[in-house]
């Protein structure tokens, strides 16, 4: 198990490293120095940058350098001392910036991912063990529908549906007398109050298609020789369910995590907009239109990242659930 | 891990009566004419067919369907509720001829807010093939004969059926005309990603080896990309100078870009299950070049699965065109498609005041579950000997 582990971190490290050149690539790729455009923007402002200020960015970024040298700068700068350059929009260093944002995003995704488990899981045995009843059918009617709105239009719905029949505000994740509020247990009240919306959106896609696979995997085992040979042996049915196939058939849903968990982070940027959710989103959004490279590539950087891991995650959680994946690859 | 349809669980027998002569029908039938009766039998998926047709239409003759000009400026209709369709007239008589009712502005006092109340007095009835604003056909027939309207004396009356925007734009005719750009990006997106798919799947399972190494590992490491930052990003990088059409153009390439991996996933594993068919193999040793082998003999047996794909995958792009542009990183004003529509609809307070500002989204809600729907039953219909 361990020589797995070892062995798919190594692997991770060369794709971490082509997220890294092709975030550098993005950051690149818009026209003009990033300099003269902050240069202009400071003279609109009446500022007057010095040229020999210009000449100390311009050597700090490496700027009159090849290409490859300025990533080395660039990636020696974040692995060394955590520092992803400035951010122009905002005039201070992109890392003062991001950690709480990133934070956030992380917390919802994992919150939506793990209710998104909550709800797939028991609905999908149960749309299994009674295959063709009526709630089955409402269940495979809902989830047609979770995989065919778009998020956004949800969220533009249900933010409609709550401000005009219940005149509450729900965008942002707390109300303004507690956004810098001290934690306390009326913050954490509020934060969930806000909180249903992104979960519940953001997780209906991942909701209806792992209650398909669930149902459909499900069905697959509960047809085998063995959960008939418990039966006729007198086993309790919901023993007999839940202590055996449901089990087996979690197996190929351990894998989804994989995509899964990218996907509500990656996915949740047009969500966050919508919602003006302190999260990577709206900053990401911000700094592309306002062509702030650093902050954008630093926020690229990091989503990617979290996409390598959330991989590697079920990648170990698969092998270690299956003992085939972790022996038959060696 | 099965991803079946749901249907799939039912077993649906192609034979529908007993007999001998049914029989000798299905045993003579060629596979596209089995894919298509096991098609017609999905009858949610043949519904949906029917919708995407009448909506590609629309989207073809979107100059005579709408009623109006989508670009037409009303300054005295501004955020206009749609208006309904009424079939009795201004002397409270019913007739059996649709019709709007007037309208007449009022401010309110105390919010400022202009409200329209219907004029009951006043009807205005509705005629088919009749002449309304001018326009070109593909601007090129020039023409002034709509599909309907309020027939040339009533020319100046308001007929918004679903409304009008913050600029008094009718929104009946601007989501007929997002429908052409919308639509269409979805089948050039796909269509450009299905060539990189075909060409680099074809690669990488005809010939295995090194090239197949080389391009699954570019797929995973694509895959293993966080995809809407990455359009993000790319869309950003268009130069804001670039006249529509090349931002049409980018956002397609961006999506296919972005997009073919699947596609080529699929065209991948086709191509290692043929490979080894003894037909191909018959093919081979009668000395068919491999050109003939791959077009003539492998093509043909997996095309069907590769039309049930690309029908999953428009859904995709359309939705992808909308979610760029609804962020306004995608296509801009004066282009009219979905996405840019909704841009109208960002703020929650502007669409709890006028909630017609949302049926754009209605529109690409009921195209993608129609693609959705007519994928599986396409799927199901790609292998008649299947089951």
């Amino acid at each position: 198990m361990l020589q797995y582990i070892v062995r798919r971190l190594i692997l991770a490290i060369p794709t971490l490293f082509a997220v890294s050149v092709l975030s550098f690539i993005l950051i690149q790729l818009p026209p003009g120095s990033f300099l003269d455009d902050y240069a202009a923007q400071l003279a609109q402002q009446g500022e007057e940058i010095s040229n020999q200020q210009l000449e100390r960015l311009k050597e700090a970024y490496g700027l009159d350098q090849p290409v490859y040298v300025q990533y080395y700068k660039w990636m020696k700068g974040i692995l060394t001392r955590g520092d992803f350059g400035l951010s122009f929009e905002w005039n201070m260093p992109v890392s003062q910036l991001i950690w709480d944002r990133m934070g956030w995003t992380l917390f919802l995704a994992v919150t939506t991912l793990l209710c998104t488990w909550l709800f797939a899981i028991p609905i999908g045995v149960y749309s299994a063990t009674h295959q063709y009843s009526k709630l089955d059918y409402l269940f495979t009617a809902l989830g047609f529908v979770g995989l065919g709105v778009p998020g956004f239009m949800l969220a533009l719905v249900l933010m409609w549906i709550a401000l005009s029949h219940f005149g509450m505000d729900v965008g942002g994740l707390f109300s303004d007398q507690f956004k810098s509020a001290p934690w306390s247990l009326a913050k954490v009240w509020d934060l969930i109050k806000h909180m249903w919306i992104p979960i519940l959106v953001g997780g209906s896609e991942g909701t209806a298609g792992l209650i398909r696979i669930m149902r459909a995997n499900l069905l697959d085992e509960l047809h085998k020789p063995y959960v008939q040979a418990a039966r006729a042996r007198g086993l309790d049915e919901r023993r007999l369910v839940w202590e055996y196939p449901a089990r087996v058939a979690l197996n190929p849903f351990v894998s989804s995590v994989g995509f899964a968990l990218p996907e509500l982070v990656s996915g949740g940027v047009i969500l966050s907009v919508v919602l003006s959710l302190p999260t990577a989103g709206p900053l990401l959004l911000n700094a592309l239109t306002a062509k702030d490279t650093y902050l954008a590539g630093a926020l690229i950087l990091l989503i990617g990242t979290l996409t390598v891991l959330g991989v590697l995650i079920s990648d170990i959680l698969l092998a270690w659930l299956d003992p085939r994946i972790r022996y038959g690859s060696r | 891990m099965s991803e079946e349809p749901v249907q799939a669980a039912l077993p649906v027998p192609i034979e529908i009566e007993e007999g001998a002569e049914s029989e000798t029908r299905i045993h003579v039938a060629t596979p596209w004419q089995l894919m298509w009766w096991r098609f017609l039998r999905h009858r949610v998926a043949v519904v949906s067919a029917f919708v995407i047709a009448c909506f590609y239409l629309i989207a073809i003759f979107c100059e005579f369907i709408a009623p109006g000009d989508p670009e037409h400026i009303d300054g005295a209709h501004r955020y206009v509720p749609p208006q309904t369709i009424s079939f009795v007239d201004a002397h409270g008589r019913l007739t059996f001829h649709p019709g709007v009712y007037g309208l007449s502005p009022h401010r309110d006092p105390n919010t400022l807010r202009l409200t329209y109340t219907t004029d009951s007095t006043k009807w205005y009835p509705i005629y088919f093939f009749t002449q309304g604003p001018p326009y070109r056909l593909w601007g090129l027939i020039p023409s002034n004969l709509h599909l309907f309207g309020l027939g040339p004396e009533a020319q100046d009356q308001p007929f918004y059926l679903l409304g009008t925007d913050r600029l008094g734009r009718d929104m009946l005719s601007r989501i007929i005309y997002g429908a052409r750009i919308s639509l269409s990006i979805g089948l050039v997106g796909v269509a450009l990603s299905l060539l990189l798919g075909i060409i680099l799947g074809g690669i990488s399972g005809y010939y295995g080896g090194t090239p197949d190494l080389v391009i699954q590992r570019l797929i995973e490491f694509i895959r293993s990309m966080p995809t809407i930052p990455l359009w993000l990003a790319l869309a950003a990088a268009l130069p804001p100078k670039w006249p529509p059409e090349y931002v049409y153009f980018g956002i397609t390439v961006i999506l296919s870009l972005v997009g073919w991996t699947r596609l080529a996933r699929e065209v991948r594993g086709r191509f290692i299950a043929l490979r080894e068919e003894d037909f191909v193999l018959a093919a081979r040793l009668a000395g068919s070049s491999e050109w003939r082998i791959i077009w003539r003999h492998m093509v043909p047996s997996f095309l069907s699965h590769i039309i049930a794909v690309i029908t999953l995958a428009i859904p995709g792009m359309i939705l992808s065109e909308t979610s760029l542009s609804f962020l306004g990183l995608g296509l801009r004003p004066p282009v009219i498609s979905w996405g840019v529509l909704l841009q109208d609809a960002q703020n929650v307070q502007t669409v709890a005041l006028y909630p017609w500002l949302l049926l754009p989204g209605v529109a690409v809600v009921v195209v993608i579950l129609a693609f959705n729907f007519m994928g599986d039953g396409l799927r199901d219909a790609a292998d008649p000997y299947g089951r």
